[in-house]
């Protein structure tokens, strides 16, 4: 399962005639991406994710100024312990310094512990549930790219203003499912909408169709997926099948990502909205990007905002131990410095990272183009809205993570 | 009470693929004593071949309803003659072994190429007939909304497996079959090609599984692990109709299908673990299966 990939070597002889000071100094580093490379999640991760670190590692140039950068990645399952295991052994066997990517809420929140008490590090870029920012915040971790407040409050805000005053949920039954179900309710009920029932079935199911009666039975206006990838993908498909659609309801897909769109094809999913915080056509910067990445692809797929957060991520990592001039090895001061630098890269633009670990940047309400208005593969998305940086999150008026001093 | 007649419908959908893989899996098991694990991958290969006979030259959903269990059916003969032949009269773990290996290669290939997302495929829309627009669209019977696809679904298995059914206990070429399960020996001593017999009940096996993906096509998205989530289930089935047993591999199929909707309804969260409650109970209490014999 596990796959090495060595990716710059030097001459340590470069560095022995760079002098004492760099004698003095630790310059390697090793990276993690732990990411689902066989499941349901593996397109919006996986393989994409360990391409992205190695896009990062080559764009950094930390290699000609004698760094020894190693990436090894592996696949968690989507299960805690697979997750956790992996991440030990990582750790104090193979002295890897950074985990990447860790999709599914379950393995993070896990992962997150161990990290903190490791003292090792965790930029996430995959998982949603707000936990990792506040009750189970920690100085060791900085989630990166997206997480359930932020999708619940541009989606959910945005669907309520339309009329969408009655929401039914269906949640994928695990950790991310019921955030994403708790932090959208929150701002349903706080818009002035209202709740009328939910329904938990379990990851990666195929047949949706039950679940789909339930929540056309309850007459809501607007039918919330808390589910991701192959469980949003089939129930969309479904729900259409059931002439839910047709029949007034609306299906709000909380978390889709641009490769579920694709799957799906324009025709069953146009006019959807939803939240990401990346989005390949957004300007030269990501274009730019994401054809290189496209063309290392197998599938030729454009990143995910998963796999843009990992290249991005790790970008600022590299700038921050290149400018303390080596690698400590110890993750509270690295996160802290991180902390401290402005974020700047062409995916996500200029950013900040928070006390908390949350990194802030705007996050973008999409609709998937009609199958006419679009020029070709990968062109999906239509910008409908924005919401700034400074209001995309959680306020840290309502946090209560212990990193934030009051 | 109209939700619970409308769940029952949708059980008995979900059963109608359950019953035509696991009446595959109980041909395979019933005349070659393989326990056949690459049936998942072979039910998404079946899948594929729709998609690549629609994408690629344009062979539409009733084509391919005939085209992609023979081409996989071809796959699968290759399959038995090239490599599972030779484990006849082994244990049936190297037949599991060697299938689950297979199946793992299969997916891993699709997964390569195409990802794990997924493919679309629509409901056909041909023929057109007044206001029918082929099998898309749905019928309201007033408990419920009922897509007519799916209602094709459970008309079309049943009768797949029905005549499946007629075809090993009621014609002659069924009785050699069976024949050549219990004997082989004597059977060949009449002058029949056993060999080739099984290589076509293992392609018979193999082409059920790749129909039941064409079936699916329209209703899950066409993905490389598609047959992987559903193979576990197919299995407690097959374990709790009784290892190969035909009759009751359908009947279970259907009535697991159905316990399965029941569970979605009153308590969803057990959803995925009903069926295997169900196989640990009827071991306890009778170990060949529901209509099993003994082995």
């Amino acid at each position: 399962m596990k796959q090495r990939i060595s990716a710059l070597f030097l001459g340590t002889t470069l560095a022995l005639a760079a002098g004492g000071t760099a004698l003095a100094q630790d310059k390697t580093v090793k990276i993690g991406v732990l990411t689902d490379n066989s499941g349901l999640y593996s397109d919006l991760g996986g393989a994409g994710s360990t391409l992205a670190a190695q896009m990062a590692v080559e764009d950094s140039g930390l290699a000609a100024k004698g760094w020894k950068i190693d990436i090894v990645s592996a696949d968690h399952q989507n299960k805690p312990d697979i997750g956790t295991t992996i991440a030990r052994q990582w750790i104090d066997v193979d002295k890897v310094d950074i985990f990447v990517d860790v999709l599914n809420s379950g393995v993070a929140l896990a992962v997150n512990n161990l990290v903190k008490e490791k003292n090792a590090i965790m930029i996430n870029t995959g998982a949603a549930t707000s936990d990792l920012t506040n009750a189970q915040c920690s100085p060791n971790t900085i989630h990166w790219v997206y997480d359930t407040y932020m999708l619940a409050n541009s989606t959910g805000q945005a669907l309520v203003k339309a009329g969408g005053d009655t929401w039914y949920f269906l949640t994928a039954d695990y950790a991310f499912g019921h955030a994403l179900e708790r932090d959208t309710a929150a701002v349903v009920v706080k818009s002035g909408g209202k709740v009328i029932g939910t329904v938990r079935h379990p990851l990666n199911s195929s047949d949706f169709s039950s679940f789909l009666l339930q929540a056309q039975a309850s007459k809501a206006k607007i039918i919330g997926m808390a589910n991701a990838g192959g469980d949003t993908t089939n129930t969309i498909k479904q729900a259409a099948e059931f002439g839910i659609v047709s029949g007034g309801q609306k299906l709000a897909g909380l978390l889709l990502f641009i490769n579920d769109v694709h799957s799906l094809g324009l025709k069953v999913a146009q006019g959807l909205n939803f939240t990401e915080t990346f989005y390949w056509d957004l300007n030269d910067g990501t274009r730019a990007f994401s054809k290189r990445f496209s063309e290392r692809m197998k599938n030729k797929a454009m990143p995910s905002m998963v796999q843009a957060g990992v290249y991005s991520g790790l970008i600022h990592y590299f700038k921050t131990i290149d400018a303390m001039g080596g690698n400590p090895h110890d993750g509270v001061k690295v996160v802290a410095k991180m902390k401290e630098t402005p974020t700047d890269d062409p995916l996500f633009g200029k950013g900040t990272i928070r006390a908390d670990g949350r990194k802030l940047h705007p996050a973008f309400l999409f609709e998937v183009k009609k199958p006419a208005e679009s020029k070709g593969p990968w062109d999906y998305y239509k910008l409908v809205g924005t919401t700034p940086a400074d209001q995309a999150f959680r306020p840290l008026s309502e946090s209560v993570c212990p990193l934030v001093k009051k | 009470m109209q939700a619970l007649y409308a769940q029952l419908l949708v059980g008995l959908i979900n059963g109608s693929f359950y019953a035509l893989l696991s009446l595959g899996l109980a041909v395979i098991f019933g005349m070659l004593n393989i326990i056949n694990f690459a049936h998942g991958a072979l039910y998404m290969m079946g899948a594929f071949t729709a998609y690549f006979l629609l994408n690629l030259t344009g062979i539409g959903y009733w084509w391919a309803l005939i085209i992609a269990p023979i081409v996989v059916g071809i796959f699968g003969m290759i399959l038995e003659r090239t490599m599972l032949q030779w484990l006849a009269g082994l244990d049936h773990l190297y037949g599991l072994l060697l299938t689950f290996g297979i199946a793992l290669i299969v997916q891993g290939v699709f997964q390569n190429y195409f990802g794990s997302s997924g493919l679309p495929y629509a409901i056909p829309d041909y023929p057109q007939i007044g206001d029918w627009r082929g099998l898309q669209g749905g019928i309201n019977l007033g408990f419920m909304f009922l897509p007519i696809y799916r209602g094709w679904v459970v008309i079309f298995s049943l009768v797949v497996c029905l005549a499946t059914w007629f075809l090993i206990e009621k014609t002659q070429l069924g009785a050699y079959l069976r024949a050549a399960t219990e004997n082989p020996t004597l059977v060949r001593a009449f002058g029949i090609n056993v060999p080739r017999m099984i290589t076509l009940t293992y392609g018979l096996g193999v082409g059920l599984a790749a129909l039941a993906g064409v079936l699916s096509a329209p209703i899950n998205q066409v993905r490389p692990l598609m047959g992987a989530d559903l193979i576990i289930v197919v299995f407690a089935v097959v374990v709790i109709g009784g290892m190969g047993s035909i009759m009751g591999s359908i009947i279970t199929g259907f009535a697991l299908g159905v316990i399965e909707g029941l569970t979605k309804y009153f308590y969803p969260e057990a959803s995925n673990t009903v069926v295997f409650v169900l196989m640990v109970l009827v071991l306890l209490v009778k170990p060949t299966g529901l209509t099993g014999r003994a082995a």
